[in-house]
């Protein structure tokens, strides 16, 4: 009864370049919604203007202390936003994102890039267990994983 | 026009190389590159190490060819636009990625329209040389496959009450 007025929140969580792009073709799925946009780039802000923005450093598996520091930064976005579905395109940004959306009980999809066409990536392997679903863009790299397929991007 | 991207991250030396030795030899004429922060400066073609978002969607905007690595983000930004693209795939063996994800990525988009794929310099270069004919997508699209959209608003729409409490 609560939430009868008020809008789904959405936590749209991407890495930078590709994975990016990718969230902003999904932007119609989100009409409905409540959105905040996590990325990279700070510049990206101007791709999705008028809508809640942040921008978080970019981790990556070589860098320790950049990775903590990312994953500190999205702990504390998904508190105060406190979002009712977290969305993701990739990559280490999603998996965090999906794994502190499931810690305050949101529901959480992480959608493969469709960069991954013959095997899926590390962060969605790593996430799978986790979040409520996984998609891949490619049908044969979905059924070798065991995770759905809806299309793709392109 | 051309506009050449490596993404944000990595330099790759061997398209900016050819795209800087065909434009020396004036074999292809205004071209612009961005070659990523450590990039190799070229000679003859004018360069920027990164650009901001707002910079690169005017370049997009303004050129008449992409010539791009194979990553995703420019893929799309040029089927957004409706403008041809050749990529050329970015090789582990030469250190330009951890992996050869891109090599995957040429395979399965090279039957696309306005997609040209190079695998290498040689056939770079002569894509390059044969740039009038290059076609472009017929349509410009902005968003993902309709049925995607649809399974993340179900996604985002169903089964909120039961998920909460599992």
């Amino acid at each position: 009864m609560m939430n009868i007025d008020k809008k789904t929140k959405v936590l749209a969580v991407a890495s930078g370049g590709g994975h990016w792009v990718q969230m902003l073709r999904l932007r119609p799925a989100f009409r409905d919604c409540d959105v905040t946009y996590v990325t990279v780039n700070p510049g990206s802000k101007s791709d999705v203007n008028g809508c809640k923005f942040y921008s978080v450093t970019d981790g990556n598996r070589d860098t320790k202390f950049t990775l903590i520091m990312m994953a500190l930064k999205l702990l504390y976005i998904t508190l105060i936003t406190r979002p009712n579905v977290v969305i993701s395109t990739g990559a280490a940004h999603g998996y965090f994102a999906c794994r502190f959306g499931k810690l305050i009980g949101a529901k959480t999809l992480f959608i493969d890039s469709v960069a991954n066409a013959e095997e899926m990536s590390l962060s969605a392997k790593l996430v799978s267990s986790h979040a409520n679903k996984v998609f891949s863009q490619w049908p044969k790299v979905a059924r070798k994983a065991g995770v759905e397929f809806h299309g793709s991007v392109l | 026009m051309i506009f050449a991207t490596v993404g944000t991250q990595l330099p790759f030396d061997r398209l900016v190389e050819t795209l800087d030795k065909l434009h020396k030899n004036q074999s292809i004429n205004k071209c612009f590159a961005q070659i990523g922060p450590q990039g190799k400066r070229p000679e003859s073609i004018d360069f920027s190490a990164t650009l901001t978002p707002l910079q690169f969607a005017k370049h997009i905007a303004d050129c008449k060819v992409i010539v791009s690595h194979a990553g995703m983000g420019t893929i799309l930004t040029a089927m957004r636009y409706g403008k041809p693209i050749i990529i050329m795939p970015r090789l582990a063996k030469y250190g330009e990625h951890r992996n050869d994800h891109q090599l995957a990525t040429v395979a399965n988009l090279r039957d696309r329209a306005g997609i040209h794929v190079a695998q290498d310099e040689t056939s770079l270069m002569e894509k390059l040389l044969h740039i009038s004919s290059l076609k472009a997508s017929r349509c410009a699209s902005s968003c993902a496959e309709p049925k995607l959209i649809s399974a993340i608003s179900n996604f985002i729409n169903k089964d909120e009450q039961e998920l909460e409490y599992v």
